[in-house]
């Protein structure tokens, strides 16, 4: 609408408008090389993103085949990526076990109670702190904490638990956002008809935002699935040995089910082969991880949308 | 029907609440999972803190040699010297020029994307950019390292030299040698942290008032002259802290970086060279060292230093909220 009214001002042959600057040859010149100028970051991004996703479409050809996926680790043969891939999703798994609870316990906090005060205003201060430390002092405060000082080692469990601390204030803050989407009608005729504060954020509320709870989940599997730096020195950077995947015991930590062994993910070992890999198809190893790892956030990020999009229809529908 | 209505009214009118109503348990726990991340702040800060004085504390290395150039952290080694100052210059170097190419870059497309673009060109390009926050660091980093680095040295392999005729050599650039170095850092940080940037810049744009548009356009401007003389002044404070956030992902960012930038601890001497950072040393050092030794000590006062320019950051992005909320 402002773009065609903008238009019909500066076209040099309409009404002359006695106004400043406004149709002088040089300012619609400006403002199409302007509006050029801008529509090119738009070209350049999609062309940037387009191209990042076919290089690796092209370099995973032949690399990623159902045996690459499920075969175990090596770089003197085309090895496969199985244990690694299994770290990756069960270090996701016990991620979000520990942090969408919190976070979503949190953002209700955060939009329901918290007050306009100085407690709400420290707990602001954490949430924005924690987001902006760099990935890697994260995983440096898990080895202090979880490796030495609780002689843990390198574990998931202390990979999960770094983790979890990064990526908390995200979780909080997508889940009081989601939150504070619901109308405030909806609280206040639930007060009217007396339930109390929490059965109206229990049975109304929180119903209500699953749709952008569900997004917020999603997004922040995202970053947990592909975060490399926060795990290197808190889940460990060893190739994984064979996984016996029969074995359930969760004490032993041999068993791939347990959380207290150390478990090298996707993006780790795509870290630790470019730098000590040594065998000829290391480089070929490398994009076809580099493509799982890429269609992973792919089918996260679409399904955050999809999901979320079909929910909010079916509960507004309702 | 009637007892019924007895109760509740009975229920509804108590003057002192439950022994649940006055715990109110359900508060507790939600506060205890948000005030959890202040617990983990002071722990991480408290920690970080102790383990970066070490340096100083226990291995008795005056403060001062932190600002030297000199890294020799071999203690097999005579002269060991602990200047951070390599580390400090090349992240503030390379962010610098990250920030320098990618601020103009992330504006524009959040301009592009808040005043230009048709509803179905916002509609590709906001999700394509989610996607680009996606992709873990480690795949930018193999990115760099196939794709730009090849590509910059064997593009740029020679010197570029300035020269005219009476005055001679203006400047003379060297050519990339490897092409991992200084620019290739910032190349791979400035598309890392174009996302960041371009978000909280829309967000700022998005917030001017549309009447202030419809304004401006009324009196006969054209729309790039509305955004240069309206948007862009009122939305300053918004993009500066979209700048200082970037900065800040920039600053921190480890693997990807570490893979591209050719880690030489030496002082920065020019874009086509190998420089180094404090997240690189970190990463590359710190599986090779011994818990407690000197060496080891050092790297924990870096890690120490990034701490401290990342919460300055916050209070700075706090001061610019604060200064746009007023006015």
């Amino acid at each position: 609408m402002t773009a065609t009214a903008s238009q019909a001002i500066g076209r040099p042959n309409g009404p002359k408008p006695s106004l400043r600057r406004g149709s002088s040859r040089g300012s619609i010149l400006a403002d199409r090389a302007a509006t050029a100028v801008l529509w090119g970051t738009g070209v350049f991004v999609l062309l940037l993103l387009g191209s990042i996703i076919v290089h690796f479409a092209l370099a995973a050809w032949g690399v990623v085949s159902p045996s690459f996926v499920l075969s175990d680790p090596s770089d003197s043969v085309l090895g496969g990526v199985l244990p690694v891939l299994w770290n990756s999703i069960y270090m996701l798994a016990l991620t979000m076990l520990i942090a969408v609870p919190i976070g979503i316990l949190g953002g209700i906090y955060m939009a329901e109670y918290a007050g306009d005060n100085a407690l709400t205003s420290a707990i602001r201060f954490a949430e924005e702190a924690i987001s902006s430390v760099p990935s890697i002092v994260v995983g440096l405060f898990g080895l202090i904490l979880f490796v030495d000082e609780f002689h843990w080692g390198f574990t998931a469990l202390g990979g999960a638990l770094a983790l979890t601390l990064f990526n908390l204030p995200l979780m909080t803050r997508l889940s009081e956002q989601a939150l504070r989407a619901v109308p405030q009608e909806e609280r206040t005729a639930s007060l009217a008809l007396g339930a109390t504060k929490w059965q109206t954020i229990r049975h109304i509320i929180v119903p209500l935002a699953i749709p952008g709870l569900i997004t917020g989940v999603i997004l922040t599997a995202g970053r947990v699935f592909g975060e490399a730096a926060v795990l290197l020195f808190t889940s460990g950077i060893g190739t994984p040995p064979h996984y016996d995947f029969s074995n359930l015991d969760l004490t032993n930590p041999a068993s791939p089910w347990s959380p207290f062994r150390p478990a090298t993910t996707l993006s780790v070992y795509i870290y630790k082969l470019q730098s000590e890999g040594l065998g000829i198809y290391r480089n070929q190893i490398i994009d076809g991880a580099a493509a799982i790892l890429i269609s992973m956030v792919l089918i996260f990020n679409l399904g955050a949308r999809f999901l979320g999009r079909v929910l909010t229809r079916r509960l507004t529908a309702a | 029907m009637a007892q019924i209505s007895t109760t509740n009214r009975v229920a509804g009118l108590r003057a002192t609440p439950s022994l649940a109503e006055r715990i109110d348990l359900p508060q507790r726990v939600v506060f205890a999972a948000a005030a959890s991340m202040i617990f983990i702040v002071v722990l991480l800060l408290a920690f970080i803190a102790w383990q970066g004085v070490q340096l100083f504390v226990k291995d008795g290395v005056p403060i001062g040699q932190i600002l030297s150039p000199t890294w020799q952290p071999d203690s097999t080694s005579p002269d060991t010297n602990f200047g951070l100052l390599p580390f400090i210059a090349g992240t503030v170097f390379v962010t610098a020029i990250a920030l320098v190419i990618s601020t103009p870059l992330s504006v524009g497309l959040a301009l592009f994307l808040s005043e230009v673009a048709p509803h179905w060109a916002r509609a590709i390009v906001q999700p394509a950019l989610e996607i680009f926050v996606g992709i873990p660091s480690v795949v930018w980093g193999w990115l760099g390292i196939t794709i730009l680095v090849p590509f910059l040295s064997s593009t740029f392999h020679d010197d570029l030299v300035l020269s005219l005729p009476i005055v001679g050599d203006v400047f003379r650039v060297p050519g990339f040698l490897t092409g991992f170095s200084w620019l290739a850092g910032s190349l791979i940080l400035s598309i890392m942290i174009l996302p960041t940037i371009t978000s909280v810049s829309f967000d700022a744009f998005r917030a001017v008032p549309q009447e202030l548009r419809t304004g401006s356009l009324a009196l006969g401007t054209t729309r790039w002259q509305t955004i240069r003389h309206l948007l862009i002044p009122s939305a300053l404070t918004g993009v500066l802290t979209a700048v200082v956030l970037g900065m800040t992902r920039a600053a921190g960012e480890a693997l990807a970086v570490q893979m591209v930038i050719g880690n030489s601890p030496s002082l920065p001497a020019a874009i086509t060279q190998p420089v180094t950072t404090l997240t690189s040393q970190i990463t590359l050092d710190m599986g090779n060292t011994v818990f407690g030794e000197p060496w080891q000590d050092a790297l924990w006062t870096m890690s120490l230093v990034l701490l401290i320019i990342s919460i300055t950051s916050v209070v700075l992005v706090r001061l610019l909220n604060k200064r746009r909320m007023a006015s």
